[in-house]
């Protein structure tokens, strides 16, 4: 199943979870500092380990960079 | 704490509050902000980057800084409330600096998208400081619907204009039930005490520092520039006249040419 994982199309398996997929770019599994949007709404880090896919669905991982 | 900036009901003995931007690195950064003496710094929220060595969050800690999530590169109140709820979840504040942009060249805020963007957040528990244009009436407005602080601009963001409408600024400060928190266009020391002068509660600035040839002593020139202007302020400036006022007494001034009518002021 391909998901768009900010902006790139990724293969995962059909099981996949958000903390899966956010395990797999090497970020903390805590979750800290880190927040994820599906399809462009918020999922909430309680949330992400029930969170599977649906295919081309749009996954924005975000953490803190320098602004404002 | 002598004389601290209270937002929301918690005390920052720094009125002074950093924007994050434009640091060439990391390391510049975390020295910018000791040097600061901040204790509330920016951060944007942005798609993680693989192999991204060290983090925003952990300079921040170590200067003691606690964070304020922005809604940066946001242009409808939609997308700024996403946003916010992003940061919420991400960085477990409930405190956002509300940016809605109207323009990507003047970055002047959307009054409109700002304002209904404001009330979301509000009701939605947020504690809101808004970016905000240097409106006397939307200040107010923002204010009314519940925003911790309002954040009027000086000039344009980055611009380093310093302040070009200091009678609106006034008119704000005169009215504000909230602290008001000069935001944006700051491009020197004096600007920064002007601010304070004027009788802002706080000065939130980035580019002024993080772009400086010397970030973290500019940094330290803000910081004292804020405590300045702030001690002036509650000083209380002498009135201005247009002409002279001797501060030396002419009283018992010598007679030196033996003519008692001929004293000539002095300074």
């Amino acid at each position: 199943m391909t998901v768009v994982v900010n902006g790139t199309p990724t293969e995962v398996a059909s099981d996949a979870t958000v903390a899966g997929v956010v395990a797999g770019l090497g970020l903390p599994v805590s979750g800290a500092g880190i927040a994820v949007a599906l399809n462009g709404e918020v999922v909430p880090r309680s949330a992400w380990a029930s969170t599977g896919f649906g295919e081309r669905d749009r996954l924005e991982v975000l953490g803190a960079s320098q602004g404002g | 704490m002598d004389d601290p900036l209270v937002i929301a009901g918690q005390s920052f003995a720094s009125r002074l509050v950093m924007g994050t931007g434009g640091a060439s690195s990391l390391e510049a950064l975390e020295q910018a902000l000791r040097e600061s003496g901040a204790e509330m710094a920016t951060v944007a929220l942005r798609r993680t980057s693989p192999g991204a060595r060290g983090s925003v969050l952990d300079v921040l800690d170590r200067a003691g800084c606690r964070v304020l999530p922005n809604t940066a590169g946001c242009f409808t109140a939609r997308d700024a409330v996403r946003t916010a709820r992003l940061a919420r979840e991400a960085f477990q504040t409930d405190w956002v600096k509300l940016e809605v942009i109207g323009d990507d060249r003047t970055l002047l805020p959307d009054a409109v998208e700002l304002r209904e963007a404001a009330e979301t957040l509000v009701d939605d528990g947020f504690t809101v400081l808004p970016y905000t244009n240097d409106d006397p009436v939307l200040a107010r407005q923002l204010a009314e619907l519940g925003c911790a602080a309002v954040m009027p601009l000086g000039s344009p963001i980055g611009s380093g204009m310093g302040i070009r409408n200091p009678y609106n600024l006034r008119i704000i400060l005169e009215r504000a039930t909230v602290p008001v928190i000069l935001d944006a266009g700051i491009g020197t020391a004096s600007d920064a005490a002007m601010a304070m002068e004027l009788g802002c509660d706080g000065v939130l600035l980035a580019s002024a520092v993080t772009r400086a040839r010397e970030p973290a002593v500019m940094a330290r020139a803000m910081r004292k520039a804020v405590e300045a202007g702030r001690l002036a302020a509650r000083a209380g400036r002498i009135p201005r006249r247009l002409y002279a006022e001797a501060s030396t007494p002419f009283e018992g001034l010598a007679d030196l040419d033996g003519a008692q009518a001929g004293a000539r002021p002095g300074g």
